[in-house]
This record gives C-alpha cells, structure tokens and sequence, in this order.
C-alpha cells in the first residue's frame, strides 16, 4: 500500500507507454455471462455471475449486472471466471532452461555490483516459462534478481505476462535481500556478517543520501554524486541503489525463514524506522505471527513448507499461512521457485487444511485471495490489478471448474482486455504427439 | 585432492586384485563350487526385520472404494484383518465380519490402497538437507553398482512422516541419485519407522538396480576430466560393464570364481532377473537407446523414471512392457526436461502402456494424488477421458509393479498386505487429505488422534514436535 504511493508515478508512466504500444489496440470490450465470478478480495464465488470489461478494465462483476449493449459476449457455460494469477518473488523472464547457464539471467554473482543491478533490463517477454504461466492462467509476476555475490541481489521488476512487448508494468519496484543462511554464506560465513553488512550498506547509503546523493528516479544514473567518505565498503552505484530504501521510497524484501531472524528483520525499523518492509519465505513466520501483525508488515509466504529443509526452517508446517492470516498477518503466497502456474494447487491445499483437525488454512475466497488480490496490494498495485472489482485491469482468467482443484485448467486469458494467445512449446508437442506414431512423414513435418 | 582420493581408489583396487591372485594360488585345488564363496554367498545379509505392528479388525462401510487395479465400488465396504485384506465388496453379505471389528462409516469418503511412490530419496537425502547427509550419490566414479542404499538410509528422516500423514504413501523404492551410470541397488521400504533400516525393509521385495541415462553422469564425470563426458561415452562404459556382467556370470556359472564382487553381483542378479532395472532417463531417443542395450545384453528395464518424453515412443515401451515412472508437469529445469508436457501420463495411457506417478522428491510424496489429478485433467482437455478408478491404479498397483511388490501389496484384493488409506474426500481432489491410514492392517496415521502421528528422533525438543504438519 505504501509501495503503491512511491510507484505510482512511474506506473502512470509505464500505463502510458502500454496505451501508445499494444493494448488499447487490441483490448476488446467483452462480458462474460453465465459464469461462476470470484472476484478474487477475498469474497465466496458467485454462481451465474457476469463480468463486463471494457477498454481493457473490469467495468463491472457479479451477479445481476447487466450486459451493455454492443459488447461481445463469451457465455461461459457456467465455468469459472478469476481474476488473473499475481506471482510474487518469481524468476519468469530471466531464463529459459534453469540448468542451461547462458539462458540463465538469475545468477550475478562475478558481478561488481549487486543492489545496482535492475532485473527490468534483462526480462524477455518471449522466454518459455512466461508463455507457460500464461497458459496457466498468471498474468502478474514480482520478478526478483536470485543471487549476487552479496546479501543484496539487486532490484525486481513488476511485469505482466502479456504477449507483447512491454512486459514490464514497475521498474526497480523492490530491493531484495538474503538475511537467513543464504545471507550468511554471502556475507562471509554467519548471521553475524549479515548484520554488519546490512548495517554498514544501510548506512552508507543514508550517508550518501544526507550528501544530496542517490535521488531520482534511477538514482544510479544521477551525474556529478557527491564525494564519499574514504572507507566506503559499496561501489557508488550499489550505494545509491540503497538511498530510495533507506529512505523509504522502494520497498526491501527480506527473504527470512527462522522465527529470530524474523524478528531481527522487524527491529531493523528501529534503527531505519523509514523502511518498507516486506518478508520473503517466512516459514516460521507463525512462530512470531503476532509480532508480525503488530508491525504491519506483510510476507510472501512459501506455502506448504512442511519439512526442516534447513535448520532455519525447523518449524515448518503447511499450517503457517493459516495461523498468521488468523493473526492479522497480510499473507500472500509466493516464493516458490518451481513454477508459477503451481500457485492455485499451492491454494487449493490451504482449503484442504480447513477441514484437518488441528490445521489451519484459509477459506476458500481468502485462498484465491492469496494469490491474486493480496499479492497485489504487497506489490503496491492493489489498485490496478489482482482482482475482478471495478477500475482494475481487464486481467480475467476462464476455467473448465473450481480454479483451486488440481485437475481443473485454464480455457481463456485476458490481459488487460486484451485475449491472450496460449499456444507454446509444450502444447504445439502435446498436438504433435497426441498420436506417437509417424504417418507418411516423419513427425517433424506436422506443424 | 579430489584426485587424490580417485588414486588412493585405483591403488586399493590394484591391491585387492593383487591379493585376490595370492589367495587363488593357494586355495584353488581345494575349490569346489560348493563351498566358493563368490557362488554360495548369502543374498540377503541385511534382511528385513519388519513386523506388522499390531491391529484391530476395521470395516468400512458406505465409502467409495477404489482397488487400485482398476476397480470402483460406491457405496463399498473393506474388511481387514489379520494384516491382510480380507475383501471388499458392494455389501456386508459379502464378507465375514468379525465381532470385535472396529466398524467405520465411509459414508462421503474413499478408500484406496496405499499410495506407493516408486521414486524415492527419503533417507539417503534425509530434511535437513546438509551435507553430513548428502547420501544419496556415490560419485567417485560413473558406475558404483556395489553400492545399496540401504546402508545409506536415515530412519529419522523427518519426511517419511509426511508422507505418510499428507500423502497416505505406505511402501516406497528409495533410490540411490542419478550421477552415476550405475548408481547402486534401491531400497523398497515399508513406510514405517524404525530404529533400524532393516525395520522398514518391505519383506520379499527384489533388489532395484538404479541405472542413470543422459545429462548427469556426463556431466558429473565429464567435468571431472573421465569418461563419460558424452552421451556416446554413456552408453560405451554401460556397454563395456555389461559386458563383464556376461563374463562374470560365465564364469560363476561354470564354477570358475575366484572372488567376490559386489558389483558384478549386482550386474549378475540383473542379468538373472532377480534385481530389477529403475532407469533414469528423460529422452525418448534415449530411452529407445536403452531397451536395445537391454536386448543386448539380455536384461529387462522395469521402468524408465522421469520419462519425460516418453508420450513420443508409448507403442515402444507398450511393446516392450515398460513402465514409465513420471510427473504430472515439472518442465523446463535442465535441457533434457524442455520436452516435458503435462498430457504426457495421458497420452501414454492412451497408448496402452504402463504409467506410474513418482515424486523423486521429498515435497511431492505428499501429494503424488494430485498429480495424478493434474495429468487425469490435463488428459481430460485434451480428448483422453481417463476414469477415476484408472488413474488410482498409477499411485497403486503400477508403481507396486514396476518396483516388484505387486503379489503383495497396490490393490484391494483378498490375502494382500492391509495398506489402506481412507480419504476424507476424492482423492483426486485438492481438498483431500488422508483421515486414517493403515499399514498391515495397523492404524499408523489417524488425523484425528494426534498421538497416531509419528515424529521422529530428529524433531524430538524442537519447535514444531507433534505439531501438525
């Protein structure tokens, strides 16, 4: 929400650029009828319900809305209608084989620089897993930079999965920093290192933001920076990379998995009380969920750690969301690294959790929830995308039943209004080999 | 230092040979068949000591039973007794019930059998995940036939519990990694703890041998500067072991062993069908590669694991009546993995050929059902109408049969191991999770009873013991 203030001008920026390139020229105005709406803030579907878009943003959803004249109407045959899936804190755009290094744009760890480095400019709107997500019904993604030879890795993107150029909505929307045992590997070896490197980069940065440096909208590109004290440990660019954070203008996403280190992160607002914090992974987090909720701060949460994968992590339980969305935590699911389109079976499951004795999860409205509208208000773009409710992009999602049941897939995808292709490698193979055996050619001529 | 240890390895291998000659020139008259240990050895030096703990005699009445073989009864009652199935049926007229059988109402639930994950690394890469327990490859060279992974196996790993309580798993093929040619024999294990592997040893389950196509021992050993760094160079020490496979069991055959050799025993039980292949393989080339190299040689391949591209050959692995162990949708992770799609377990059934949903991962055990869910609907919208009872028989009876348990255990029939989950709801849904779970007969898993949840050693003090997980 905070986030959403000090974005917003860029966004209006970034709107703009997308009105002069794609959407509006292809954005049709359409209803879809006859369908079960979840509107996605939370609230239970709604059977028979109408959803109207119209010059690419949702006009109206719900039942009893009425069907403006001259709008193209898709009847959904009673199947579900969703708002388009947001993923936060993913690696869409930076790769195309994970284990294939030249595709790879996650890893910057020879690199000089690390807070410096701006995820946006490496983001390839065509890239396989983008137009896999797609297909899977994710239209919104946090894209954050993985691993710099520092705690800090740089900033993440806020993109759209579009099939268009201009993929990415918010530039240099977050910093993103190891504070766990990933942190301390990086560090030099310990939590002890990533504190005084945190503290020391913090720091440095308010010291170079108090000499006039670091402002703008980039302020890496800022000419004529101020003179830095001798022993400054950061190279110019990372250092004032981190003055919008110090100061509060982008938010730090702290990727944290252990109650103490949790607790740490929150009191870092003691000593840089304008921080924006948002916690990544989180896996303890119900450990301490109350101090959580009192700070206000909220978490993308893994969603079904169960396992003491790392000492960091010995509390594990799938119940995690449930208890801090129970305390006033401001959840979403995210952090996953596998793939994005796995977000509504990871929801689907915190439903299934409800009706476990002993377990907590979330309601059904509040599970879609968690991976639509609440992800994009701790995106700071509540306001513009994430849910079916009026003003927001016309990002709409049809399926062939309950979104949240892993046997259920996405019919149609609209992007800001505009229909989306869902065609890729894996489907043009599936149509190829629907029937293994070759014909009267080999199988490289059907296409 | 890493070739330090290689040498200090070829330097002890030179001495056993050298040994083994001395200790041919002495005994070799005195030989016979009969008393030479390279041919009467015990095969089973660590055998399973697992016991079915004991339980009551349960009916379930009123849920709908799926048998894992293919079967749907709504409506349906199971009986078990003893450790054993005693039968399922459409009505209580069919079965003799006990009095003091604990009678449940199934009414709105499901019952299958034990869900069995054919594609395991608990144990051998045991939560937490450090590297004092990194045991699941022996990658100092690109065929280690000799190892077991049983002697690998940590009976406190923290996710057999998951499994069992979230995912209803009760039998599983833990499996040596994939960095190797030849990785070493798998472990079939009960999934029930023990303070011994030996305890969980699933009784009279063959011996696996895990075989590994493709990127990995290429590259583990390529980039250690030895053969193999191609996939030719994959397929040439295959072949060549193989062929001193043949050569040994020749010679052991014909009495003619001088001395024991773990591996060659292994390679050895392959070729006498006693141990049975689990090969890694990812691409369809490859896996058509491999099932001549089995002609070749003369063995059988159980199943091909991960198989990602196996929906391109499904008439070769129907005709040659392999299994094809697979996810429902993982994509895109390593070159070999591009082909993934998620209609793959669809398309293969279509084809009439073996599938079986795998985990090879410690999270996915936990939810092998709803991959099942995934490849059923990603076959649904794509014209493959797959019932529900079909893609049971993947997580059940399939993976019972391609890891060699399937007299035992993977279906509702009379006389089978009591390995029984009863399911809140549909299994294939989301939103079911296992109520109760039974392994032979014994009610090891009870979502209502924390007590009837296990914890291991390693949780035991820390945040989060007995905590639902």
């Amino acid at each position: 929400m905070i986030a959403r203030r000090l974005i917003a001008p860029r966004l209006i920026a970034a709107a703009l650029l997308a009105s002069a390139a794609a959407a509006p020229a292809l954005a049709q105005d359409f209803a879809v009828t006859n369908a079960t709406v979840a509107i996605g803030d939370g609230s239970a579907p709604i059977p028979n319900g109408t959803v109207v878009v119209r010059g690419g943003k949702v006009v109206a959803a719900g039942a009893g809305v009425a069907v403006p004249a001259g709008v193209r109407v898709i009847d959904a045959q009673g199947k579900w209608v969703t708002p388009g899936l947001v993923v936060a804190v993913t690696d869409l755009g930076l790769r195309d084989v994970e284990a294939v290094d030249d595709s790879n744009d996650t890893e910057a760890g020879k690199s000089p620089f690390s807070a410096a480095l701006d995820i946006a400019a490496a983001i390839n709107p065509d890239d396989m897993p983008i137009q896999i997500s797609r297909a899977g019904g994710v239209t919104r993604a946090a894209v954050a930079p993985l691993d710099t030879g520092t705690i800090f890795a740089g900033q993440g993107a806020v993109i759209d999965l579009g099939a268009d150029p201009d993929a990415v909505t918010a530039a240099r929307a977050f910093q993103y920093v190891e504070l766990g045992e990933q942190g301390a590997r990086k560090a030099g070896g310990g939590r002890v290192a990533v504190q005084a490197a945190l503290r020391n980069a913090l720091a440095e940065a308010r010291e170079l933001a108090r000499r006039g440096g670091g402002q703008g909208a980039d302020p890496r590109l800022q000419d004529g920076a101020p003179e830095r004290p001798g022993d400054a440990l950061l190279n110019r660019f990372d250092a004032a990379a981190l003055v919008p954070v110090v100061q509060g203008r982008q938010p730090l996403y702290a990727h944290v998995e252990r109650a103490a280190d949790i607790r740490m992160a929150l009191n870092l607002k003691r000593e840089f009380p304008a921080l924006k914090l948002v916690l990544v992974g989180v896996t303890e987090g119900w450990m301490v969920a109350r101090e959580l909720a009192a700070a206000g701060v909220p978490v993308f949460a893994t969603p079904l750690n169960d396992l003491p994968d790392r000492f960091e992590q010995i509390g594990a339980t799938q119940s995690n969301v449930g208890r801090m969305a129970r305390a006033g935590v401001k959840v979403a699911l995210g952090a996953f690294f596998d793939q994005p389109r796995y977000a509504p079976q990871y929801a689907g499951n915190l439903v299934a959790l409800t009706r476990l004795p002993g377990a907590s999860g979330l309601d059904w409205g509040a599970a879609l929830a968690a991976i639509t509208s609440v992800p994009a208000e701790v995106l700071g773009q509540g306001d513009r995308f994430g849910s079916l409710k009026p003003g927001r992009a016309g990002d709409v999602v049809i399926w062939d039943g309950d979104p949240l049941e892993a046997g259920s897939g996405v019919l149609r995808v609209f992007i800001d209004g505009v229909e989306q292709p869902l065609a890729n490698h894996e489907t043009r193979l599936r149509d190829r080999y629907k029937v293994p055996t070759e014909g009267s050619l080999p199988k490289a001529y059907e296409w | 230092m890493r070739t330090n240890r290689f040498l200090v390895g070829a330097a002890a291998l030179v001495l056993a040979l050298n040994s083994a000659g001395a200790g041919l020139a002495k005994d070799k008259k005195a030989e016979t068949k009969a008393d030479n240990p390279a041919v009467t050895f015990n095969k089973n030096p660590y055998p399973s000591t697992y016991r079915p703990y004991p339980g009551q005699p349960v009916l379930i009445t009123g849920a709908t039973v799926f048998d894992g073989k293919g079967g749907r009864i709504d409506g349906g009652a199971v009986l078990l007794k003893d450790g054993k199935v005693v039968g399922v049926g459409g009505s209580l007229a069919d079965l003799a019930v006990p009095a003091d059988a604990v009678r449940i109402d199934g009414t709105g639930k499901f019952v299958t059998p034990g869900i069995i994950d054919a594609h395991s690394h608990l144990g051998v890469y045991p939560s937490p995940g450090v590297q004092a327990h990194s045991d699941g490859n022996e990658a100092t060279a690109p065929t280690t036939a000799e190892v077991w992974a049983e002697h690998s196996v940590w009976p406190q790993d923290p996710g057999f519990s998951r499994a069992l309580a979230n995912g209803g798993v009760t039998s599983l093929q833990v499996l040596p990694g994939s960095a190797n040619l030849m990785g070493g024999r798998s472990a079939v294990l009960k999934n029930v703890y023990a303070r011994t592997v030996q305890g969980m040893k699933f009784p009279g389950a063959p011996y696996g041998l895990k075989m590994a196509c493709g990127e990995n021992p290429k590259r583990v050993y390529g980039g250690k500067g030895r053969m193999p760094s191609t996939r030719m160079g994959n397929f040439a020490v295959n072949r060549a072991t193989w062929i001193k496979a043949q050569e040994y069991r020749r010679k052991r055959d014909a009495g003619k062993l001088e001395t024991r050799d773990l591996a060659m025993e292994t390679l050895a039980g392959v070729l006498d069908g006693e141990i049975l292949i689990q090969n890694h393989c990812y691409r369809a080339d490859e896996m058509a590669l491999v099932l001549d190299m089995a002609k070749e040689f003369g063995y059988k391949v159980s199943a091909f694991h991960h198989a990602v591209e196996a929906y391109k050959i499904g008439d070769l692995l129907k005709q040659n009546g392999v299994c094809s162990a697979v996810w429902a949708d993982w994509w895109g992770f390593k070159m070999e993995s591009l082909d993934a799609i998620p209609e793959n377990a669809g398309i293969l059934y279509k084809a009439g050929a073996c599938v079986v949903i795998h985990s090879d991962d410690a999270n996915g055990i936990q939810r092998l059902n709803q991959e099942a869910a995934k490849a059923q609907g990603d076959a649904r919208r794509a014209g493959i109408d797959i019932p529900d009872a079909e893609v049971i028989r993947w997580l059940t009876l399939n993976p019972a049969k391609a890891i060699g348990v399937d007299q035992q255990t993977g279906s509702l029939e009379a006389g089978k191991m009591a390995d029984v989950v009863l399911w809140n709801a549909n299994p294939l849904s989301t939103y079911a999770r296992p109520e109760k779970v039974w392994i032979d007969g014994a009610l090891l898993f009870d979502a209502a009873d924390p007590k009837r949840r296990p914890v291991s050693d390693f949780e035991l003090g820390q945040s989060g013991e007995g905590d639902v997980k």
